[in-house]
């Protein structure tokens, strides 16, 4: 790639940033107007500044940072566990057709029963505690990741194959040295996308059980409270940068990892 | 000594694409597969190098049927985009036939650099084979077939996707290389020319279904140049005699089936 492109390229990534910020001030300031105007009552929504404020305030709560490293580690646990069934399961059913044609059933059936619809049966066998939490986002991600697998060794290109086929490789081996590879960066976008529904799972499923440790419980305790109104939402604050946190890492570690993929190809190398 | 023993293949229900197609090659022959398109030169390479078994009859290798891939086996493909592995680098791309020879990771490596030295790209080895020209990626791809020293080199169509300039650099690294290692080389081509300079001995398919149609000894001195050999009278009056032979093998209409 040509260092103009690279110029171009950086310049464009350099807007894209600009205008998030624009988009994200218009949003503060009508909030903050809407907020201020006593169109609402300041106790159903109080102004955006002084939700940012308490944000902050928080960041430096210890008890409240606690409950985010509780949030953050059954997402993590979650997410993991995932992962750890999805992408061999994935691996399986990609390459063993008689292994997807026996799951397809299974699978069809499983897959639309919505992960929140989930909660008051497994808070149920499991109690209110972070396991319920860990095996809601567990179930949560095992979707996108395995279907990601999947659809990622289907598009394994038959040539690769054939190479190492010719050079006596036999069927484990093409599949873990050109499946896995060739799916790898499918399998990272499946597990982003699995991220995002695991935080939305972890806090809900901390919301709904009310009490305990967590991000979630701190909302729905602050939902009880009289005037919580600002804690609610500080709350959501949090929920929400966490994600694009999470998202712009995860985006930035496919990015190194994958550098052959044609959508990075020259960004990072 | 490779035979091809009245071998022929369909796919399916369809039609043959190959029949009763008979060959010998001796060792170290360098021999060039040319016809018309759909003749069936690239089943019929895929069928020596194991990936398809033939609907009937046999390839043996040294008297040995082939089953399956053989030992001592090298391949190019057209296609080096798809077939290089962009997820390994250059000098891992090389390396990785050397991992069924159960070499040590050092040794694996050293013949590696030593085989990217012997096609010209010992600089290119730590680079990553997107991040080179098409030329440069066949090369490596032809370093990766030779690494592990085969006996038996098949080439499909190996240089069709690249520029005249390059093509003719390439054909003439890979009469140094035969040259040099003696390994036995199967090359499929369309372009006549081509076919012509690299061979020993020119084979023409004619299509529909696929079967030798002509067998051409190539008596053209060893040492090729591409000016110089193109040149010659020998070379113009076997091109014309191959290019006839696959213009014929195009026209003929398919024989009644038995």
């Amino acid at each position: 790639m040509s260092p103009a492109t690279v110029r171009r390229k950086r310049a464009g990534r350099a807007r894209n940033a600009l205008l998030g910020a624009v988009g994200v001030l218009v949003a503060f300031a009508a909030c903050e107007a809407l907020g201020r105007s006593g169109m609402v009552r300041s106790a159903f929504l109080p102004p955006a500044s002084e939700v940012l404020v308490r944000a902050v305030e928080l960041g430096g709560d210890t008890a409240f940072l606690n409950g985010v490293g509780a949030t953050l580690e059954a997402w993590a646990t979650g997410l993991a566990l995932a992962c750890a069934l999805a992408i061999p399961l994935g691996l399986l059913l990609g390459s063993v057709p008689a292994a997807a044609q026996a799951a397809r059933v299974l699978i069809e059936f499983l897959r639309p029963v919505p992960s929140v619809a989930l909660i008051p049966l497994v808070s149920l066998l499991l109690g209110a505690g972070s396991e319920t939490t860990v095996a809601l986002v567990a179930y949560a991600c095992v979707w996108p990741v395995l279907f990601n697998t999947v659809y990622g060794l289907g598009e394994t290109d038959p040539l690769a194959k054939d190479t190492l086929r010719a050079f006596g490789f036999g069927r484990l081996a093409v599949l873990l040295r050109a499946g896995l590879p060739s799916a790898a960066p499918f399998i990272a976008a499946g597990v982003r996308i699995a991220a995002a529904t695991a935080l939305i799972l972890a806090v809900a499923s901390e919301i709904l059980a009310g009490f305990g440790e967590g991000l979630g419980t701190f909302i729905a305790q602050a939902g009880m409270a009289t005037d919580g109104t600002r804690d609610v939402l500080a709350g959501v604050v949090w929920a929400g940068a966490l994600g694009l946190v999470i998202n712009l890492a995860l985006t930035a570690v496919e990015r190194r990892l994958f550098p052959w993929a044609p959508e990075h190809r020259g960004s990072g190398a | 000594m490779l035979r091809i023993d009245r071998l022929s293949h369909r796919y399916g229900d369809g039609p043959d694409v190959l029949q009763d197609i008979e060959l010998t090659v001796p060792d170290g022959q360098l021999l060039t597969l040319v016809g018309p398109s759909g003749c069936g030169k690239s089943t019929l390479l895929r069928c020596v190098a194991g990936l398809l078994r033939p609907s009937a009859g046999r390839i043996t290798l040294d008297g040995e049927v082939v089953d399956g891939v053989p030992d001592r086996l090298g391949v190019v493909f057209q296609d080096y985009g798809r077939s290089l592995f962009p997820w390994l680098s250059v000098r891992e791309n090389v390396a990785l036939p050397l991992r069924r020879r159960g070499l040590p990771r050092a040794e694996r490596h050293a013949a590696a650099v030593a085989m990217l030295e012997q096609v010209g790209l010992a600089d290119a080895a730590r680079r990553h084979p997107w991040q080179l020209s098409g030329g440069m990626q066949q090369r490596v791809a032809l370093a990766r077939a030779l690494a592990a020293r085969p006996a038996l080199l098949l080439m499909d169509e190996p240089f069709g996707a690249l520029d005249a300039q390059t093509r003719e650099d390439l054909e003439d690294l890979l009469l140094r290389l035969h040259r040099a290692e003696g390994m036995t080389i199967v090359l499929v081509t369309h372009d006549i020319d081509e076919s012509v300079y690299v061979a020993d001995r020119v084979v023409v398919l004619a299509a529909g279904p696929g079967r030798v149609r002509a067998d051409l000894p190539v008596a053209l001195p060893a040492e090729r140049d591409q000016i110089a050999t193109r040149g010659l009278p020998e070379f113009i009056a076997l091109r014309t005699e191959v290019g006839r032979a696959v213009r014929q093998g195009a026209a003929t209409p398919p024989p009644p089936r038995a």
